[in-house]
Formats: structure tokens, C-alpha cells, sequence
């Protein structure tokens, strides 16, 4: 039996949670909506529905004469090379922090994670600085290293977290049989490690993906340029050819959003320990 | 095997030896990363709070040191507190309006409800966004021949239209639904895990005692919250101080200064003025004030506990 009170509090539930799903989806469907009208539509059709529904001619101006071509291969390198040498660096420090006997280790992990308590938000103008004195300022290099420096902490401190928690039964088995430290590692640890690793490839290559702060004072050339930056091509200081900027939106939002709910149980779980770390 | 593994007890000081001698190869696991980090993160960090001292323009070497120069021009700047109170009206409006629209929906979402799983999923889209591409969405939204306005002329209500990213009275308010659209979710998902974290039969024992609905919330789920409600405090004022790429993708701070936030004048210093020494004080500056806010934050939440 349901009280009048608990019908209406379901009511009123059900009612808020639908609004708010068509308030964060309807941006994007207006967004995919426009990237598919014509030049002449944008401003006077404002249905949902393009006049030719099939109009790919926004995409392909944008992926060939916008050059998103060339901006999409780059942030995927950027991406795949940051994610690939996080992973590396940040196991094998966190490896040796939670279990082997190493000088200083109190003091290394303690520096990491101050970085990660003390936020400068100003700090990616004195890296524009030490780029430019390594001479690496608009190159690939100079964007990649302090981004994995910039990733670092946060993932060494989710490995960690995970190693102290893991059982040294199986280690001591392996250092019996003799087993190196290296091979405990990359033979035991790396494998059981997977979930946690999981996160930090899903976290790293959505805040790659998604960098603009970085790109925008180290390059200064296009071919360089992620893609975030790229959208930049189609906003002028008078006009911004919106149906090109919607379409080139659309290019770097779906891979994300459909990764997103392929896995969305893992990504939920690195975006939180990500903003948990302190 | 080595000596270390026998046992004897003439072994003992070459194993101590080996074992010393281990302790600092192992240093060879942390030297990627630490390298990295000491040359990317403390570097920058030591360089901010040098350069802060002096008149670097970011090309001439030559630069002199200035002493507190840069820092009392830095206190004394109106226009660097405007922008630091625009970041303050972020992050009010997003303590006030987006946090508890995101308290009411993990309210909601938590509540035994069909689809509860979809919602999570859905609400969870907006924050996996750049900045970038949120802001120009919304721009475009905002444009004067743009949707917004075409459908409030569209039911009538034209004197409501208004240049929204154009006009000093709107601009700001404007750029803030934009980020408080997309940090909703945020503030969502860590809410949904306090909530989970209660146990149920505080509910149940609740309902028999015969509290209603809304008592339930005041006196056991927002109390329970406490701990979730400081760090997703902390992460949203923090977050709304150092919003950078929706100003930049939708106004740039204008028209005037009127939406001009911490970062924006941070990086205009350094790559418009070429006043690196600027820049600088103003990082540090701001950098200090966000880690004692967080601090007073924290020792608040102790205080209550």
C-alpha cells in the first residue's frame, strides 16, 4: 500500500531525473543537430531536424579544409604516448614505494602527493618557461613530458593505494623461488594490478584528450596543435562559421562519449579517485 | 645465491652491505618518474616564485630582480580583485544553485527508483567534456540571432531577448550556467557514492519510528553526508576560482572586464603584457589563497565532526 505522500514524492523524483536528462543531453543533441545543417539554415531553422539530414558536408570541410585531419591524429599520439609512459613510469615508482626497501622513499612519495594538495593554477606559465629554456617550446616533446609529469601524482597515488592493499603472499612465494625484484614486478604485479591500471589509462587519456591550457601556450604552430586548440580555426573575431565548429565538436565528443558508455562503470570510478586523490 | 641468504654469522655484514647497496638501486624504479616530476612540476614551482621577484619579460635574459615590486602592484590592482570576485561569484552560485541541484538528484537517483542506473549514466556525460567544446556550445546558444533568443521570440516573450554574452549585466551570469551545466555532474556522482555509503536500516528503523520523508533527509542522509560534502565543496570552489577555458572559448573575458577570472589575467600578463614577473606574483598570490581556503575548509569540517 503507497500513501498519497510516497505517490507524490515518486512523482515529483521521477519528474526532476527526466529533466535533468534532457537539460545535459539537449547541448549535445543541438550540437549534433547543427553540425548537420547548412550554412544558410543555422540561424532561421531552429528544429532539431536539418532540412537534409544527410549533409556531411560540414564534416568533411572540417576534417579536410579545417585540418581536423591533422589535429585528431595529434592529440591520438599525444594521447597514446602520455598514457603509455604514465602507466610506466608511475607503476614502477609506485611498485618500489609500497614494497621494496628504497632510500628515501618517505620523502619521494611525500613530494608527489604535496603537489597534488597545493594547486597553482598559474603554474603552466613557468613551464611554458622551462620548456622554452630546454628549447622543446613548439614541439611535440615539450608538451608530452609535462604531461606525464602533470599525471604522475595523482596515478602514482591510486597504484600505491592498490599494492598496499594487495596480499604479499604470492611475492614471497616468487622471492622463495628466486625471483628479482624486476620480475616480481613485471611478471606478478603489472598483471594483478589491471583494474587500477584500467583507471589510470581511462582518466590520463580523457584529460590528454581534453588539454587546451598546455597546447595553447607551447605551440604556435598549427600542425603541431591538439584538437582542442584546432576548434579555435573557426572562431574569427567578428563571424565563427558555427556549423564547422559544431561538426568539428561532434568529431572530438563522440569517440569520448561512446568509450564513455562502453565502459562507463570504469570511467565513473577513475574520474572519482581522480578527484578524491587528497 | 649470494652470501646474504646463508646463515652464518660471518655473512651478516656483506648481506648489510648488499642490502644498503640494494636500497639505493632501487632508487632506479622512482628515476623516470621522479625526473620528470622534479624537472616539470618543482622546477616550474621554484621558477614561479622566482621570476615573481623580478621584471622577466619571457625573451630577455637579462632581467633584474625587483623585490616586492610585482607583489604590491599585484595587491593594489583592481582589476586582478574583479577578476578574483567574478571566480568568488563562480563559485557561490555554484555552491548554491549546482550543488544542491546535484544533492537533489543523487537524492533522487538514489532512491530505489527504475532507471536509477541510465540517470548515473546520462548525468555523468557533461563532465567528460572539454571546456572548450562546453563553451562554444553554449556561445553558440547565447548567439543574439541564436536559440535562445530565437525561442523566447518564438513564445512571445521578446523583450526577454538580450545580447547574452555581449552585455555587461548578463555576460558573467552566462559563462556561469555554462560550467554549472557541466559540473553538475560531478558534484552528482560523489554525492551518489556518500549516499550509497549509508546503511539502510537507519532508513528502516526511521520509518518506523514513524519519521517522514523530509525528516529522513534533515536528520540522517544530509548529517551522513558531512564528510562527501566538504570535498565536493572544496573540489567546486576550487574548480570555479580556476576556470579558464569557458571564459576563454566564450568571451575572453569581455566585454570589458567583466568576465575576466584569475587564470585569463594570469595568462594575459604573461603572453599579451609580456610581464612574466606579473604573471608570476599573481600565480603565487592566487595559488596561496586557494591552499588556505582548502585548509579552512578541511578545519571547518574537522570542527563539526
Amino acid at each position: 500500500m503507497q500513501s498519497k505522500g510516497t505517490l507524490f514524492f515518486k512523482g515529483i523524483t521521477h519528474l526532476s531525473l527526466i529533466v535533468w536528462t534532457v537539460i545535459s543531453i539537449f547541448p549535445l543533441v543541438w550540437m549534433v543537430s547543427t553540425s548537420l545543417k547548412q550554412r544558410n539554415e543555422i540561424f532561421t531553422n531552429r528544429s532539431l531536424i536539418p532540412n537534409n539530414a544527410f549533409n556531411i558536408e560540414n564534416y568533411k570541410d572540417a576534417w579536410f579544409q579545417g585540418n581536423f585531419n591533422v589535429y585528431t591524429f595529434n592529440s591520438v599520439l599525444y594521447s597514446v604516448i602520455v598514457v603509455v609512459c604514465v602507466v610506466l613510469f608511475a607503476s614502477l615508482a609506485s611498485y618500489a614505494i609500497a614494497r621494496l626497501d628504497m632510500a628515501g622513499k618517505k620523502v619521494i612519495y611525500l613530494g608527489f602527493m604535496a603537489t597534488l594538495m597545493i594547486p597553482i593554477p598559474g603554474a603552466f606559465i613557468s613551464i611554458y618557461l622551462v620548456v622554452s629554456n630546454l628549447g622543446l617550446a613548439n614541439t611535440r616533446i615539450g608538451y608530452i613530458l609535462p604531461l606525464i609529469a602533470a599525471a604522475l601524482p595523482v596515478s602514482i597515488f591510486i597504484l600505491k593505494t592498490f599494492f598496499d592493499e594487495m596480499s604479499r603472499e604470492l611475492e614471497e612465494a616468487a622471492i622463495i623461488d628466486g625471483a628479482t625484484s624486476f620480475q616480481i614486478y613485471y611478471r606478478l604485479m603489472l598483471p594483478i594490478a589491471r583494474p587500477a591500471l584500467a583507471t589510470i589509462v581511462i582518466l590520463n587519456t580523457l584529460s590528454v584528450w581534453n588539454e587546451f591550457m598546455l597546447a595553447l601556450v607551447l605551440f604556435s604552430e598549427n600542425r603541431l596543435m591538439p584538437i582542442q586548440m584546432g576548434l579555435s580555426v573557426f572562431v574569427g573575431q567578428y563571424t565563427t562559421q558555427y556549423e564547422l565548429l559544431m561538426a568539428a565538436s561532434t568529431i572530438m565528443v563522440l569517440p569520448v562519449v561512446l568509450v564513455y558508455i562502453a565502459m562507463q562503470k570504469q570511467f565513473i570510478q577513475g574520474i572519482t579517485s581522480g578527484a578524491i586523490k587528497g | 645465491m649470494d652470501a646474504s641468504s646463508l646463515p652464518s654469522t660471518k655473512g651478516k655484514p656483506i648481506g648489510n652491505r648488499s642490502k644498503i647497496v640494494k636500497r639505493y638501486l632501487n632508487l632506479a624504479y622512482v628515476m623516470p618518474a621522479l625526473l620528470l616530476f622534479i624537472l616539470f612540476s618543482l622546477l616550474p614551482i621554484f621558477r614561479t616564485v622566482q621570476y615573481s621577484f623580478t621584471n622577466f619579460n619571457g625573451v630577455n635574459p637579462n632581467y633584474q630582480f625587483v623585490g616586492f615590486k610585482n607583489y604590491a602592484m599585484a595587491i593594489t590592482d583592481t582589476r586582478w580583485w574583479e577578476a578574483v570576485g567574478n571566480g568568488v561569484i563562480f563559485a557561490l552560485l555554484s555552491l548554491v544553485f549546482m550543488n544542491t541541484i546535484a544533492l537533489l538528484l543523487s537524492v533522487a537517483a538514489n532512491s530505489n527508483i527504475r532507471g536509477g542506473k541510465f540517470y548515473r549514466v546520462v548525468f555523468y556525460i557533461p563532465p567528460i567534456l572539454s571546456g572548450i567544446v562546453v563553451g562554444y556550445i553554449w556561445k553558440w546558444i547565447y548567439e543574439p540571432k541564436g536559440l535562445l533568443n530565437g525561442v523566447l521570440r518564438d513564445i512571445g516573450l521578446d523583450q526577454f531577448t538580450h545580447v547574452w554574452l555581449g552585455s555587461i549585466d548578463t555576460a558573467l551570469y552566462a559563462v556561469a550556467v555554462s560550467s554549472m551545466w557541466q559540473g553538475v555532474g560531478g558534484s552528482f556522482i560523489l554525492f551518489l557514492a556518500g549516499l550509497q555509503g549509508i546503511p539502510k536500516d537507519l532508513y528502516e528503523a526511521a520509518s518506523i519510528d514513524g519519521a517522514s520523508r523530509s525528516q529522513q533527509l534533515r536528520y540522517i542522509t544530509i548529517p551522513s553526508l558531512r564528510k562527501v560534502y566538504t570535498l565536493v565543496n572544496i573540489l567546486t570552489i576550487l574548480g570555479a576560482l580556476g576556470i579558464f577555458n569557458h571564459v576563454y572559448a566564450m568571451t575572453m573575458g569581455g566585454p570589458g572586464y567583466a568576465t575576466e577570472v584569475p587564470a585569463l589575467r594570469i595568462y594575459r600578463e604573461a603572453f599579451t603584457n609580456s610581464d612574466f614577473g606579473m604573471a608570476n606574483a599573481f600565480s603565487l598570490i592566487f595559488g596561496i589563497m586557494l591552499f588556505v581556503l582548502s585548509l579552512i575548509q578541511l578545519k571547518l569540517s574537522q570542527k563539526k565532526d
